[in-house]
């Protein structure tokens, strides 16, 4: 360690990133890394930052202690990097504050042309440590991956029980594997421990502030969603960053779905040929009664768009999980964004537009999936679910899903054979599209319910109340302004939004919405350390309830945050309540990291400066 | 197209075993022109629901765009019925079988809506083993967009502006054999006698049914120098198997020729006798069908009747190991693990 080098200090507040190779195994013992501190009760984030590649290219994970529970990205530089990747070397040291670590593998000398004299470099023979321990490559990689978890350990004062019960909760199934991984990470840790001077100034205490929370990622509580929220029908086409979607959803029904006395499923998981098809089978199940949905990313929307159209124009109830990255085209896959939301708002020729539910935590991926399921059949619609590969993807620490046993399905309004022959009886003549309730959603038949009444024609094309197909405008008309009515009628089934009021109120309001989440409320946490307090408002849906409106209203200037180059949802707040495009401020960001507080606080700040607002805190009544 | 379709009809008409006159299978007057071949194919239809007594409404019926497409509203008006996107009827198909495995269901497509925007999907519903019938109302052009020539126009054939086709066709039938159809057929619009059973047939059949059936464009494609008109179709047609139906429910009482006569046993129990031109001919090996298939058409003759038939190949729910009860009729307590599976979960990620 270079002795000269003022070191940084924290205690349970700083960020760690391993530096690997794609496909060397290292994502397990990352994983258990940060698990091992989420369960000694210390908030903690894990990011993969990954390429699209199986094999040989450089991946990284960005792991996030922060005692206060700021979980979002922090920014561009870590305070310990563990770099085993010659390839990405000259690129990792540069990413080390001042004063940090860099953890290498010093069986062959490190590059002098990396060394900085303002972090600390600490020398690890990983590579000669596994070659004495291993004689097999496969192991020999696998293993470098615990040890150095080891050597972390010791390095900032990692419970090792914790650690080696997590082993041990991890290879419950295989139990031959236990014992060499807890070897391999006494390795690690034994030898820091001897080495050097243990620990570190950034260190880790045990705390109790995890409390029942749960480590888990979006896409596998989305999946979970659809198991609980009764979807039978799962239809996709494999596609990151959504694929562990369905992958979740298969894993969780074939535990927990299968039919007690035969063992057979209560579900069908189908990989069609393209989303274009996933799309369509999606469409297929549910205007015959099942509850269906599909996971894709923003190629997918794409080819999706034909099908959405008809969903909405034919009333077909549709259930669509858009885990977002960056576009455009096939733009980087493996990189996050928020940029499908004009796409999915809009999606289709003609006029069309459809309901948008956006979660911002694995706990709101689980009951939105299973709002998302109710809402679509209750209004009659597709339902777009937009996450993003952050949320997707990353393992988060999140609020212990829920369910309440006594929760009934919406299944909205279905007629079955017994009140079609009331109906009948009462003389009154059955008509899929008139509507009865002045809500603009109507009444359906499932095929096969009656003998002779109840059937009907579904159709893209233009049909009057009864589903016989006309090219009357009038009739045309009509159906247009009741498609209208229905998405008034389905705010009520929609999550309002969720505004957090800064003490005293402010003049000035940001709104966000999905995984910006994390960062705006650090963000608003630094900026009111500066004296300036900001009211927010989470959106969790489209269409916007009348409280955006007002809140907009309220204030005099409001920043749009957003992970888009275009401010896709601040383009959508003008469109569709006509607010003057002046008072809503840019804030984007999009270069596929996850949005950071830091620099929704720079642009904020920069902001606020520039119009000279101030004082930004109202006065206190 | 007619305007009328008198609502009258014989009150001694007959009625099946479940009681009901041919004209409960009945749909909307056709809005097709007068002559078009797909009239025939849906008066085929009604025939042979009828015949073979199943429940119109425990139909589905689903089609893509076209002329073909809108046909469903022409047959079992008390069947639910979906008229989808160009070319996506299968995924829709897949969609809907998946929900609901206990209906019967009819998918109607025609040569551009198959050959040609909807390929990918005919190829991969064929794989799926889907158990329905699909029908291809083919009459080798595009009708609804003005007679220009589709996939399914055959190569050297001159289309009413007098304009040579330079481009293979598609073989429907050929496509279907080679990607595993379990029942592979083709037929004429114009030969009733042999479509009616063939429709039975592939009704009762448990597995993907298809039936490409040449299907005359009065208005476009009926001309000198098109390989689909009623002309070139009557004079080309050859039978290589024809066959007949009978019911689970009705007794065989007509002995046939065993050596070009076969009887096949179909999953529902019914019967049919498969009537060989070729005594050799063997309509359970897939690499002859294939085989008299090309040898017919070097021959320039068109191959219809039963060409293949498998009636053991498992299905599309057998291969999926789906429970037998109806997706869509499982209730909460079937679907919805509970509050105590979710806390074990919780627990499991904590």
């Amino acid at each position: 360690m270079n002795a000269e080098v003022k070191t940084q200090s924290a205690l349970n507040d700083f960020v760690v990133k391993f530096a690997n190779v794609n496909g060397s195994g290292s994502s397990s013992a990352n994983h258990m890394f940060a698990k091992a501190i989420f369960r000694m009760g210390i908030p903690v984030s894990a990011r993969n930052i990954f390429p699209s590649n199986i094999q040989g290219m450089p991946t990284w994970y960005e792991v996030r202690i922060n005692e206060k529970g700021h979980l979002g990205r922090r920014g561009e530089t870590v305070d310990i990097m563990l770099s085993v990747n010659p390839q990405s070397m000259p690129r990792d040291v540069q990413e080390v504050e001042p004063g940090g670590y860099f953890v290498y593998d010093n069986t062959k000398p490190l590059d002098l042309r990396l060394i900085r004299n303002d972090i600390n470099y600490i020398g690890i023979p990983l590579t000669q440590m596994t070659n004495t321990e291993y004689s097999e490559p496969r192991l020999r990689q696998l293993f470098k991956n615990v040890i150095y978890v080891g050597a972390l350990a010791a390095l900032i004062d990692m419970d090792f029980e914790v650690l080696t019960r997590l082993v041990s909760d991890q290879f419950k199934s295989k139990e031959k594997l236990i014992q060499p991984n807890i070897h391999a990470l006494e390795m690690g840790y034994r030898y820091t421990k001897k080495k050097f001077g243990c620990p570190i100034n950034l260190r880790l205490e045990k705390r109790d502030l995890t409390g029942n929370k749960i480590f888990v990622d979006g896409n596998t509580a989305c999946g979970l969603g659809a198991v609980f929220g009764g979807a039978t029908v799962a239809a996709w086409y494999p596609i990151t960053p959504s694929t562990s979607v369905a992958e979740a959803f298969e894993k969780y029904a074939s535990r927990l779905r299968l039919d007690p006395a035969s063992g057979d499923k209560n579900y069908m998981v189908i990989q069609a040929e393209d989303e274009l098809s996933a799309m369509g089978m999606v469409i297929g199940a549910a205007w015959n009664g099942s509850r269906s949905f599909t996971a894709t990313s923003g190629p997918g929307i794409s080819l999706m768009n034909e099908f959405l159209g008809l969903g909405y124009f034919a009333e077909v109830p549709a259930v669509l999980i858009d885990v977002q990255r960056a576009g455009p085209s096939t733009g980087m896959p493996t990189k996050t964004q928020q940029s499908d939301v004009l796409l999915a708002a809009y999606a289709s020729h003609g006029d069309t537009k459809h309901l948008l539910l956006f979660p911002a935590s694995p706990k709101e991926c689980f009951d939105l999936t299973a709002q998302a399921l109710d809402v679509a059949e209750r209004v009659q619609t597709p339902v777009i679910l937009l996450t993003d590969l952050d949320l997707g993807m990353n393992d988060w620490m999140s609020e212990p899903f829920e369910w309440d046993d006594a929760r009934v399905y919406d299944r909205g309004k279905v007629l079955k054979a017994e009140d079609l022959d009331a109906m009948a009886e009462a003389g009154e003549r059955f008509g899929r599209y008139l509507d009865k309730d002045g809500d603009g959603i109507t009444y359906r038949t499932f095929p096969g319910t009656h003998p002779d009444k109840g059937a009907y024609f579904t159709r893209g094309t233009s049909r009057d109340e009864y589903a016989v197909y006309t090219e009357d405008g009038d009739k045309y008309v009509e159906n247009m302004e009741r498609l209208q009515r229905k998405f008034v009628t389905a705010l009520k089934y929609l999550p309002e939004p969720v505004v957090t009021q800064s003490d005293g109120g402010s003049k000035v309001g940001v709104i966000h919405y999905g995984t910006t989440e994390p960062s705006m409320r650090e963000a608003i946490e630094i900026l009111a350390g500066e004296g300036c307090h900001l009211d927010d408002l989470r959106l969790r849906c489209f269409p916007f309830h009348d409280s955006v409106r007002e809140f907009i209203e309220a204030h005099e200037q409001i920043f749009v945050v957003e992970q888009n180059r275009d401010s896709q949802m601040r383009t959508l707040l003008v469109n569709e309540l006509e607010i003057d495009p002046a008072r809503l401020i840019r804030v984007t960001h999009y270069d596929g990291t996850p949005i950071n507080a830091r620099k929704i606080v720079e642009a904020i700040r920069g902001q606020l400066m520039d119009a000279e607002v101030t004082p930004i805190r109202s006065v206190k009544k | 197209m007619s305007f009328y379709k008198p609502g009258f009809r014989h009150p001694k008409a007959p009625e099946n075993r479940i009681g009901l006159t041919e004209s409960a299978y009945e749909g909307a007057i056709s809005t097709l022109c007068a002559g078009c071949g797909h009239d025939s194919i849906s008066a085929a239809i009604v025939r042979a629901c009828w015949e073979s007594a199943i429940s119109p409404h425990r139909v589905a019926k689903l089609s893509g765009i076209g002329c073909s497409s809108k046909s469903p509203t022409y047959f079992l008006n008390q069947a639910h019925g979906f008229n989808t996107v160009h070319g996506r009827m299968p995924s829709v198909m897949t969609g809907a079988h998946a929900a609901n495995r206990s209906l019967y269901y009819v998918g109607v497509s025609g040569d551009g809506d198959t050959a040609s925007i909807g390929m990918g999907q005919f190829a991969h519903i064929i794989r799926r083993n889907l158990n329905m019938m699909y029908i291809v109302e083919n009459n080798g052009c595009y009708g609804l967009t003005k007679g220009q020539d589709s996939a399914t126009t055959d190569e050297g054939t001159v289309n009413k502006k007098g304009v040579e086709n330079h481009f293979e066709s598609i073989d429907l039938v050929g496509l279907g054999l080679q990607l595993g159809a379990s029942f592979v057929a083709r037929s004429f619009s114009g030969d009733k006698t042999q479509l009616v059973p063939l429709i039975k047939a592939a009704m009762a059949h448990k597995g993907f049914a298809l039936i490409d059936v040449i299907s005359p464009c009065v208005t476009f494609n009926n001309h000198k120098g098109s390989t689909k008109s009623y002309d070139y179709v009557r004079e080309h047609q050859a039978s290589g198997v024809m066959m007949d139906y009978v019911p689970m429910a009705d007794e065989i009482t007509i002995e046939y020729d065993p050596g070009s006569t076969e009887e096949v046993t179909l999953h529902d129990g019914s019967v049919i006798h498969l009537h060989k031109a070729e005594s050799e001919y063997d309509a359970h090996d897939r690499e002859a069908a294939i085989n008299t298939l090309q040898r017919y058409k070097s021959e320039g003759k068109i191959l219809t009747g039963l060409i293949y038939l498998d009636p053991q190949a498992p299905d599309f729910h057998e291969m999926m190991g789906t429970t037998a009860t109806p997706l869509n009729q499982l209730d909460e307590d079937a679907l919805c693990p509970g509050r105590s599976a979710l806390a074990r979960i919780n627990a499991a990620l904590s």
